[in-house]
């Protein structure tokens, strides 16, 4: 599967959700498929998108959170997987493409192309619920099956490394700042 | 341990007057007792770090979510997380209220800690991080709240340097 479809395949259960993104393609794709007021695309910071979430998690536990993180990413942050698993916030969905590849910046291979395996790293570090998937119907049950479960749940996606040709978009980073500060307040 | 549980909480009684709700922190030897104060009120929510730049984040979701957070390290933990503190909480505009205790100073005994004192405050402005020192327990309540005023008027980060004059009894 590709991470568009990932995307486009749980799309429409973010409603309600504070959505957090990585940076670059994950960011570029979901604007693609359509922005929202409840998504935050952290461009930049590279391996705190988890934090962020843990962040808004904690802060507000009536709130649904999804991330969605990058191999790349979360191997810049592994000690914040067991921040993640020493909390456990219910209200956290966290999923982690994994395209074995720093794509975004010239594709590189990452530790996951030589056997690294998030899920487990993610379990190991007290993560309650994980999954690992690799097709488009299996990620929506998972995804699906993790905001039933209201258990805080790492699903790492396993997709092809390929992404948008561009990753600028015309949504300014403090408009989308402040636009999504503004739509947790009125939740 | 001669770390000064009395102004230790000060400084704590100084954050809970500002509405700090959120505490992220990395234990070492001068935030022991702020650490379990926060651990030990249970109106705040302590977050208990492996790396201080996850704090950061942390406390930009903590912002953006309407919490108010504080975070508690050494300034070996803020070198740690100047890339979260510029691509993070600069590039997003988040007001960061660090506390960093000023470990390498005059007085400081472990020589590991040298180097680190020595570029803190250097650091601190080259990043245009506005910075006031901790040092008499008379003013810790009104520069905190000074602290977290410019860092929510200004939506950045801004920095309070815990000294050795404060924290530590043995001097």
């Amino acid at each position: 599967m590709t991470r568009l479809e990932a995307l486009r395949a749980v799309y429409d259960r973010l409603d309600g959700s504070a959505v957090v993104t990585i940076m670059g393609a994950v960011a570029a794709e979901m604007q693609s498929i359509g922005h929202r007021q409840n998504f935050f695309y952290l461009q930049h910071a590279m391996g705190l998108a988890s934090s962020v979430g843990l962040g808004i998690a904690l802060s507000r536990p009536s709130v649904p959170v999804v991330v969605f993180d990058g191999d790349g990413s979360v191997l810049m942050n592994l000690g914040g997987l067991s921040t993640l698993g020493r909390y456990r916030p219910p209200n956290l969905l966290h999923v982690v493409f994994d395209n074995g590849s720093l794509l975004s910046v010239g594709g590189f291979p990452t530790a996951t192309s030589t056997g690294c395996d998030l899920a487990a790293i993610a379990a190991a570090a007290g993560v309650p619920r994980t999954a690992c998937v690799s097709t488009a119907d299996a990620f929506v049950t998972a995804f699906a099956d993790a905001q039933r479960a209201q258990t805080l749940t790492t699903i790492v996606a396993k997709v092809d490394a390929v992404g948008p040709a561009a990753f600028v978009t015309d949504l300014g980073l403090l408009e989308n700042r402040f636009q999504f500060q503004r739509y947790l307040q009125a939740r | 341990m001669p770390v000064s549980a009395a102004n230790s909480k000060l400084v704590f009684d100084a954050l809970k007057d500002g509405g700090v709700r959120l505490i992220s922190a990395l234990p070492e030897t001068w935030l022991v007792h702020l650490i379990r104060l926060a651990d030990d009120d249970p109106e705040v929510t302590l977050v208990r770090l492996a790396k201080e730049e996850e704090g950061v984040g942390i406390s930009m979701g903590a912002h953006l979510a309407g919490v108010k957070s504080a975070m508690l390290m050494q300034n070996h933990g803020f070198l740690a997380s100047i890339n979260g503190i510029v691509s993070g909480a600069q590039l997003f505009r988040i007001p960061l209220l660090m506390l960093i205790s000023d470990r390498g100073t005059f007085g400081e005994r472990d020589p590991w800690q040298t180097e680190g004192g020595a570029v803190t405050e250097p650091l601190l402005a080259a990043l245009r991080i506005p910075v006031m020192r901790l040092d008499d327990p008379n003013r810790v309540a009104v520069r905190v709240r000074q602290a977290q005023t410019l860092a929510h008027s200004s939506n950045r980060p801004v920095a309070l340097l815990l000294l050795r004059d404060l924290m530590w009894e043995d001097q």
